[in-house]
């Protein structure tokens, strides 16, 4: 790109893009200061005081449903979610770079398993456990539901993550001495831990915000996102918005966790790594 | 490779593989089963009759339902393209350095990772008849009554959903352009194209594989959709996952899993009609 004065076209489309982030970011900062309405608030401006009395009633369970409880259930089932994605990506990532029979198939039902829309995955799930007989649960059929869409995730970005991996340094282990599963645990690992923290924000926030797969399959306890839709219906005051602050709250804080650690990571990686091969 | 390797291969993708055979396959092969039993208001009966593809097929109101969904489809699809190619464009080409790349990019997916629900919920206090919207135009003298259209409509919907769905577009997109080789740009350049030509005749044929994923992902999205309708329009559109939901409401399984293969099936044709124009794997 030229350098120097930067034309009307620049500005131009500085000032759609700066747009844009408002139209994004907006009204989320909306509900947030909304939130803090005071308790004689409503569910529009303007504020009448502001207070953390949305807040309170928020954990007062009794009053809102049972919102600590869905909260609590759709953390384990994020955690769960990640652990699993992260892991069941990166095996079959090493698996894809060989070839082997069926990986057309194993691709194509990645790929089904993120175009297929997320209620008709819920509600073939939710029938399978009908016509069996089984009780669906948060932590089985919906676990299995979540997965369905966190996984294609993982896998596309192993796939890409692999494609720029310098093999060299695994033929450079092994001819150390080293056996694969050292190889994978002190070599491949390390190297990749910057996306696999990346996949794990992937399954942690999918699994966690996921409403249509959740729908059918959560059974008898709700999942935060269900739990939230299900308010939304009857509840309308401002403690709606107090809990769209700590969701969007605890999501933020998971975004910001997985960013410093990659970054910790690599700036780590910068600190230690050898000096070979560059003049001083 | 050795025969053990390619054990070891089979180990490491099987997991995986049992998951989507489990909870991908499996389930929508009993989608189909189920589209062919029968029920009652009790209970469903294990069957093979044709009476729910009828009964769906034959009703008026499942025509218009599929026509108002896949008129929300293209009218998403085409402000999303637009939106997203438009700030794609200029993240590539107009953002010089990458840091601020990186910074503007993050930016423009954080709210990926935080909940629909909450982002539908958050334009209530804009749109409604009391909105910020609304006051805002009032005391401007815009307008003399509230506008009544902004919240719990049509135009709600479309407007949350090119809200929710645009990244979708501008990440492939993005990705597209990075890959093309900037000596491309420069050499239409100096043949004499003007900016426009160049970004015509150069840079779109070059993203059309990033265009088609992009859409692919928001017009599966909103094709399969029924929260977004439901809340945004307060009840007053239909889509054909909430006509399906409320079959669901009402019990009525094998009627719900008819209408899921049909819509499946006008997936999974849309989305081989846009594949034609891209190869994905090697987009990775």
């Amino acid at each position: 790109m030229q350098h120097g004065r930067r034309g009307p076209a620049f500005w131009l489309l500085a000032a759609f893009f700066a747009l844009f982030v408002l139209f994004l970011y907006g009204p989320t900062l909306t509900i947030l200061v909304l939130s803090f309405q005071g308790p004689s608030g409503g569910l529009t401006f303007p504020m009448n005081g502001v207070s953390f009395y949305w807040f309170q009633n928020l954990f007062e369970a009794q009053l809102v449903g049972d919102f600590a409880g869905s909260f609590e259930r759709s953390l384990i089932l994020g955690i769960a979610t990640m652990l699993v994605t992260v892991v069941l990506s990166f095996s079959a990532g090493l698996a894809f770079r060989n070839r082997f029979r069926g990986s057309g198939f194993v691709f194509y039902l990645a790929i089904a398993s993120l175009i297929v829309p997320s209620i008709l995955i819920s509600l073939g799930i939710g029938l399978l456990f009908r016509v069996l007989g089984w009780d669906p649960t948060w932590y089985t059929s919906a676990f299995g539901a979540h997965l369905t869409w966190t996984l294609p995730f993982g896998l596309l970005i192993m796939f890409a993550v692999f494609n720029r991996f310098d093999r060299r340094y695994e033929e450079a282990a092994r001819d150390l001495g080293a056996t694969p599963w050292q190889t994978i645990r002190h070599v491949v690992i390390p190297i990749l831990l910057p996306s696999l923290i990346g996949v794990g924000l992937f399954g942690f926030t999918l699994s966690y915000d996921e409403f249509a797969r959740s729908l059918y399959t959560a059974g008898t306890f709700n999942t935060l996102p269900l739990e939230i839709y299900g308010m939304t219906t009857n509840i309308t005051t401002p403690v709606l918005y107090a809990l769209g602050t700590v969701t969007t709250g605890v999501s933020f804080l998971v975004i910001a966790l997985a960013l410093v650690s990659v970054t910790w990571v690599q700036r780590r990686r910068a600190r230690l790594g050898s000096d070979a091969g560059k003049a001083a | 490779m050795s025969r053990f390797s390619s054990w070891t291969t089979y180990l490491q993708v099987a997991p995986l593989s049992l998951v989507f055979l489990l909870f991908l396959v499996v389930p929508i092969a009993t989608i189909v089963v189920v589209s062919f039993f029968d029920y009652n208001t009790t209970q469903i009966i294990p069957a093979f009759i044709l009476q729910n593809y009828e009964e769906l097929l034959l009703s008026p109101v499942t025509w218009q339902t599929y026509l108002q969904t896949l008129e929300f489809a293209a009218i998403t699809w085409l402000l999303t393209f637009l939106i997203g190619f438009t700030l794609a464009y200029f993240l590539a080409f107009h953002v010089r350095t990458t840091t601020w790349q990186t910074v503007l990019f993050l930016v423009c997916t954080i709210p990926f990772w935080t909940s629909n629900v909450i982002r539908m919920i958050s334009w209530i206090p804009f749109l409604g008849r009391n909105g910020l919207a609304n006051m805002t135009l009032l005391k401007m003298g815009v307008i003399q009554q509230p506008l009544e259209f902004l919240l719990y409509s049509n135009f709600s919907v479309v407007l949350v959903y090119v809200h929710l769905y645009t990244l979708f577009m501008v990440v492939p997109i993005f990705n597209s352009m990075m890959r093309i080789d900037r000596a491309l740009l420069e050499a239409a350049r100096d043949a004499g194209a003007s900016g426009w030509q160049t970004l015509i005749n150069v840079i779109v044929p070059l993203c059309k594989p990033g265009i088609a994923i992009g859409s692919i992902f928001v017009v599966t999205i909103v094709m399969g959709d029924f929260v977004t309708v439901r809340m945004m329009s307060g009840g007053l559109s239909a889509s054909v996952a909430l006509m399906m939901a409320n079959a669901m409401s009402l019990l009525q399984y094998p009627a719900a899993a008819a209408n899921a293969v049909v819509l499946l099936i006008l997936v999974l044709m849309t989305v081989a009609a846009m594949m034609c124009m891209v190869d994905i794997r090697k987009e990775l």
